[in-house]
């Protein structure tokens, strides 16, 4: 009953000072709002209107047709029309073009022959994106050498790699919620006793007869609240948004979703016993971030990374989480077909609250 | 178990080191039932480390100690439903008001709903915080926030109050109003641990420990300690302190000079003879007009003798 009074008497307080405080409150509904429409729209892996150049030597219909067919995937948009490839590379130095097309004079010869390549794409190197999309632009002369006369056939084959309908939001949006859940999470928690700490609050504090599984729990329940209704807006938005559809259960939805804020707020109380301040706090929770960003599969194919890479992904919750959302959201998947998933976060979720618990001490040395 | 103690705070040894700092060293404390005890001591003389030692939320490098009967820092959960500590530096909720913060507090120390209530409006009322009661802590002012401090560390009725310097961002008014609450809570049985750099402050407990450099050099009421002084005290009254203050300061018998606008404080080892006398002539040589008199000792000769030899013994 005691006990039940001071969890909510810590409770009580915590939510008094989120609602209070702009900053975190802004942070609640900002970063779901701004995360969504950068990854939505912004971030998109399906590149388009690239700024182009071309040096048309051959000036004959096929090559007319080959950039017309190119322009008209709105993946590179020709803005430049130049006498020779030597202009393409002064525009290319220049910044003002990230790819170049050069005909040469000779091309419908080439496209006949099949003589070796008929045109040439010139690149910013760069941008990783860039040359990603270049590789692919280069699929083009290729199938014009097999398929002389055929001239529409590239365009096809163009137009189905870069995926014009943009549906990439829908493999992005359900990964989107555990980096929004983990960035704030983990922040949100992290910083929730150093704040204390350095506003001399903790010194009163634990001056009191509060327990510290009292304290952890008084801190870490606000936020499930919080997260709960982080993940209803991001929900709600990719569904209006970008039609991203919800194929398993929404409980299923849910219940991944709260095991998995609760793992993050753990693991925000454990970095909050280990940091002095609340920049030491913000420090060691970038550096969870940022791996979490990129070896969870969120960013990059799971199975495209090095053994190493894996095996250490798979210490990281995010990892878990996207694949157990995916799986519920985009696949329909059962909850009982991916229990490893489920159990891996509970475990590090018991870990985390544990050695959090352990490490707080209720004195100052 | 240990038997049980006469005093409500018993330290002995209590030595803290911050590596090879010793903030505090061998201290012996002894404070009584029902009485304001003082700290008084100058900055980083170690009051805080000690305090924060007493109520167990630094651990002794050694020494033990014992409060209201229970062994620190072993037992010291039991206790903090039973002590009040008041942190130097403000530590409420900038950001809840008055009332809610006493309000959390309330709830902490798990106070039944409806006593808490009346609790909270009967301190609001005792601290004069009635109007003060939805403004944000943050916003208060010095003397504001030391009285919803004090308020909050007494809410659930201590038996015994440890208050690190109080009173340091308040006016003397506000101060005066500030020790009054104190006698009037120690009256109703409450034991305090206070401290203070203030002379005025240390001169109206009960009895008071002088810190210097982590060591206790001296301790009793104050009308004791100015009993006990070793130095005599001769008032020296000069229309011109300063050549007054010059003459004596070749005179190696004379311990420290202290000016007070016109005046001159003179503290000589008691064991001088005709101290006055020695005064007296050594402005005649120099041709200072003065005229002098053998004074009471008074707190700030006692603080002033303490230190200053404490210092002495240290160089030597
Ligand atoms: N956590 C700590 N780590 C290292 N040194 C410390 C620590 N806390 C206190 N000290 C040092 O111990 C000494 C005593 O400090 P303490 O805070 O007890 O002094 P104080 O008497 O309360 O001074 P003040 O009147 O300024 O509050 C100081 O020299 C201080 O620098
Ligand atoms: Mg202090």
């Amino acid at each position: 009953m005691k006990s039940l009074t001071r969890l909510f008497a810590i409770m009580h307080k915590e939510l008094l000072q989120i609602l209070r405080d702009r900053l975190t409150f802004g942070m609640i509904v900002g970063v779901p709002l701004l995360q969504l429409t950068l990854f939505g729209f912004a971030i998109n892996t399906d590149v388009r209107n690239l700024r182009a150049g071309v040096a048309d030597e051959a000036n004959t219909s096929l090559s007319r047709e080959m950039i017309a067919d190119m322009s008209s995937s709105q993946v590179v948009d020709f803005q430049y029309q130049v006498g020779s490839p030597l202009e393409l590379g002064q525009l290319l130095d220049a910044g003002l073009i990230s790819v170049g097309l050069h005909i040469p004079p000779d091309f419908d010869r080439r496209v006949q022959q099949n003589a070796g390549q008929a045109a040439q794409l010139l690149v910013d190197g760069t941008d990783p994106v860039i040359q990603g999309v270049a590789r692919q632009l280069m699929t083009i002369p290729v199938s014009f050498d097999s398929q002389a006369s055929a001239r529409s056939v590239p365009l096809l084959e163009l137009r189905n790699f870069y995926n014009p309908e943009r549906r990439s939001a829908i493999n992005v949006v359900p990964g989107l919620i555990g980096v929004i859940l983990t960035m704030t999470m983990v922040l949100f928690t992290g910083l929730a006793i150093v704040r204390e700490r350095e506003r001399g609050n903790l010194e009163l504090l634990i001056n009191t007869p509060i327990k510290r599984t009292e304290l952890m729990l008084g801190k870490i329940l606000p936020y499930v609240v919080i997260g709960l209704i982080q993940v209803t807006i991001i929900l709600l938005l990719g569904r209006f948004l970008f039609q991203v559809p919800i194929r398993g259960s929404l409980l299923d939805v849910f219940i991944v979703v709260l095991v998995f804020i609760a793992t993050n707020l753990s693991l925000g109380l454990l970095i909050s016993t280990a940091a002095q301040t609340q920049f030491q706090a913000m420090q060691i929770a970038f550096f969870f971030f940022l791996p979490s960003i990129l070896l969870s599969g969120f960013m990059f194919p799971f199975h495209g990374m090095p053994l190493p890479a894996q095996y250490l992904a798979e210490i990281l919750p995010l990892t878990h989480f996207v694949r157990l959302i995916r799986g519920v959201m985009l696949r329909g998947a059962d909850l009982n077909l991916m229990l490893t998933d489920i159990l891996a976060l509970l475990l590090f979720l018991g870990v985390t609250l544990t050695m959090a618990t352990l490490r707080f001490s209720k004195r100052l040395d | 178990m240990h038997e049980k103690s006469r005093f409500v705070i018993e330290a002995s040894g209590l030595t803290k080191k911050f590596g090879s700092l010793t903030a505090v060293n061998n201290i012996e404390l002894r404070v009584p039932e029902g009485v304001i005890y003082g700290f008084l001591g100058p900055n980083g003389s170690g009051k805080s480390t000690t305090i924060r030692m007493l109520c167990g939320l630094l651990s002794p490098t050694s020494g033990s100690v014992q409060v209201l009967g229970l062994r620190v820092p072993e037992d010291v959960e039991k206790l903090k439903q039973r002590i009040g500590y008041m942190t130097q530096r403000f530590s409420l909720y900038d950001d809840l008001s008055v009332i809610e913060n006493l309000q959390f507090m309330g709830e902490i120390y798990a106070l039944p709903r409806r006593m808490r209530k009346e609790r909270i409006h009967e301190l609001m009322v005792r601290f004069n915080l009635e109007e003060r009661a939805n403004q944000r802590a943050g916003t208060l002012s010095g003397g504001q926030k030391q009285r919803l401090a004090l308020a909050a560390a007494t809410i659930h009725d201590p038996k015994l109050l440890l208050l690190d310097e109080p009173t340091s961002a308040v006016d003397p008014q506000n101060r005066r109003d500030f020790w009054e609450m104190l006698f009037s809570m120690a009256e109703q049985g409450t034991t305090i641990l206070v401290s203070t750099h203030y002379m005025d402050e240390a001169e109206r407990c009960h009895r008071l420990a002088i810190l210097d450099q982590g060591e206790l050099v001296a301790d009793g009421s104050p009308k004791e300690l100015a009993a006990a002084i070793a130095v005599q005290v001769i008032e020296v009254s000069a229309s011109e302190p300063n050549r007054a203050r010059a003459a004596l300061h070749k005179v190696p018998e004379i311990f420290s000079i202290t000016q007070l606008g016109m005046q001159l404080r003179v503290l000589i080892p008691r064991h001088i003879h005709a101290a006055e006398q020695l005064v007296i002539q050594s402005l005649q040589v120099s041709g200072v007009e003065a005229h002098v008199r053998t004074v009471q000792a008074n707190l700030e000769d006692v603080f002033v003798a303490v230190t200053e030899k404490h210092h002495e013994g240290r160089a030597a």
